[in-house]
């Protein structure tokens, strides 16, 4: 009976362990089936390369969403990595322990706030600042570029930070007995030895970057037509489906789904990036 | 590591004087960390200030209504959702912890596509389960804009989180806990839940209110499951909206702006009550 007790327990953490393989079955199944016949009907090379989404005249193009997405992606990331990767250096190396229990804190708070609150700091705060000072609407890739960057900093920070401290101090201190300063040890010495942890905050701040679908819409004017200028209005791959799922219907839905077949391929290329980068790391 | 070469003041400043990159190194990774503060400072600052004058009683009346959008049936929806989803991902969660660190043998390949998967998931973007939200439990599985399948697709999301936080715990339990409850006579079963999960409840709750936190910030993924319906749900398969979402439709129509500030303020010191009290299980965790 005991025996018999156990046996049905194991099979039920197992099958447990299952539900996650069940459930990346089932998001790719339902996301490529609804949204590949899409892309064929409409052609591969009209959706990914057409210039114009007009679902009104059936012309989906999603060349401006996949542009928007990875424009404002590099504009976050150009906004945040020097910020954040800087941050964790002081964070790792310079600050005293007594500040290090408030900053940590603090850190931690910018990862727990909502990407709507983010939305809507950018769209009081930012975008206003944007259009007084440098012109056009407001709503642009500028504005858009500083929130995500603003939003992957706890991102950058968390991760490289322990890359860095993962280092072995004896670096740290081979570099000082060479005669570096405390300034050149740490940043000609441990940061490249920490480089791959590094690489992958960079990794993980892309994928949170291009899949962020709240703060973006609320800042970024989702103007559906090629990017022109950083001061302009942008529509990337996660708004165009949330503001226009809500009253699609027809070939007009599933090109929509297969805007998300476009965003999931990407985040899988940049899982795969990680995960193979987090590898090297480890050996 | 500061023992190795303390200096004193003079000493410092004839040192950059030597060598002015460090100093200009100095002064990037102090500007870095002010920028980074003073951002956090500054958004925090701004919506509380701009917030708290709009925070009436009239927000938290229990009807919401066109004139009076009061927040109150969102912060409930809010619970509830948070419940829900919980109740469906922490024994999934946990049990498949389990699994991965007491059950599974070395070289398991199924562990391996296990491990594989939940950092899948844990990559893919809100909006993209929002969307397979709404083709599987919304449209094939005829659930409609609803609780249940808003609480089921927070489900998914929350998973790899608390399989991991919980694993790791699972992990942090020593050894000789499992071998003293063996050597006592205690089966495998029972010394995973009398010896082994008591002793990480603490790293589960962590995980857990982790978890919480992520659902009270999800907007994306329940737009399309739970919907926008802005009162308090008949019963598990009508819609409601959650705070988050209740601030995305108030800002997004643009007519309560005051109303969307109340609500962020409401927000943030929710996140900051589940922040606060993440931290002290942590100190509770490493006091041991």
């Amino acid at each position: 009976m005991k025996k018999y007790k156990e046996t049905i327990m194991k099979y039920i953490f197992f099958i447990a362990a299952c539900t996650s393989i069940l459930s990346v079955a089932l998001i790719c199944f339902f996301v490529f089936v609804n949204g590949i016949p899409a892309i064929s009907k409409i052609g591969v090379f009209h959706f990914l390369l057409g210039k114009v989404w007009r679902p009104s005249n059936d012309l989906y193009g999603i060349l401006p969403m996949i542009l928007g997405s990875i424009y404002v992606t590099a504009g976050a990331i150009l906004v945040g990595v020097p910020i954040g990767l800087l941050t964790a250096i002081y964070m790792a190396r310079f600050c005293n322990k007594k500040a290090y229990r408030y900053f940590k804190p603090a850190i931690e708070l910018l990862a727990g706030i909502p990407s709507v609150v983010y939305g809507f700091f950018g769209l009081v705060l930012i975008v206003p600042f944007i259009r007084e000072y440098f012109g056009g609407p407001g709503n642009s890739i500028l504005a858009a570029s500083i929130l995500l960057g603003i939003m992957i900093l706890p991102t950058i920070i968390g991760v490289s930070e322990s890359a860095i401290r993962a280092v072995p101090n004896q670096y740290y201190e081979g570099a000082l007995a060479l005669g570096a300063s405390h300034e050149r040890s740490v940043f000609f010495v441990l940061l490249p030895a920490a480089k791959s942890g590094v690489m992958a905050a960079v990794i993980l701040g892309i994928g949170r970057a291009i899949g962020e679908t709240m703060a973006v819409i609320m800042v970024a004017g989702n103007q559906a037509r090629m990017p022109n200028g950083i001061l302009n209005g942008v529509r990337t791959l996660t708004a165009n489906i949330v503001i226009e799922m809500g009253y699609a219907t027809d070939l007009h839905r599933e090109a929509l789904i297969g805007t998300a077949v476009v965003l999931f391929v990407f985040i899988l290329i940049i899982n795969l990036l990680f995960s193979v980068i987090k590898r090297r790391a480890k050996s | 590591m500061n023992q190795i070469n303390k200096q004193t003041l003079s000493q410092k400043l004839k040192a950059y004087k030597r060598s002015p990159l460090s100093f200009l190194l100095l002064i990037l990774v102090i500007l870095a960390t002010a920028i980074t503060l003073l951002t956090l400072l500054s958004l925090v600052g701004y919506i509380l200030v701009k917030g708290i004058p709009y925070l009436s009683l009239k927000l938290f009346a229990l009807h919401y209504t066109t004139e009076n959008v009061s927040l109150l049936p969102a912060l409930i929806n809010t619970i509830i959702m948070t419940f829900l989803a919980l109740l469906i991902a922490a024994p999934l969660g946990i049990f498949s912890a389990v699994y991965l660190a007491e059950y599974a043998k070395r070289g398991n390949k199924i562990v391996e596509v296990v491990r594989i998967t939940s950092e899948t998931l844990s990559g893919i973007p809100s909006i993209v389960y929002g969307l397979f939200g709404l083709l599987f439990f919304v449209t094939t599985l005829k659930w409609g804009y609803s609780m249940l399948a808003g609480a089921f697709t927070l489900a998914i999301m929350i998973l790899p989180l608390i399989m991991r936080t919980t694993e790791e715990a699972l992990k942090s339990v020593p050894d000789t806990f499992r071998e003293g409850s063996f050597g006592l006579g205690a089966g495998k079963l029972r010394t995973v839940f009398r010896i082994v999960l008591p002793s990480a409840v603490p790293g589960i709750l962590a995980g857990v209110i982790l978890a919480t936190g992520r659902i009270v910030g999800e907007t994306a993924a329940l737009i399309f499951t739970a919907g926008t319906v802005a009162n308090i749900p008949q019963n598990l398969m009508s819609s409601g909206r959650t705070l988050a979402v209740h601030m995305y439709t108030l800002s997004s129509e643009g007519l309560h702006v005051g109303e969307a500030y109340a609500t962020a303020v409401v927000l943030l010191f929710i996140v900051l009550a589940i922040n606060s009290f993440s931290a002290f299980i942590a100190k509770r965790i490493s006091k041991g």
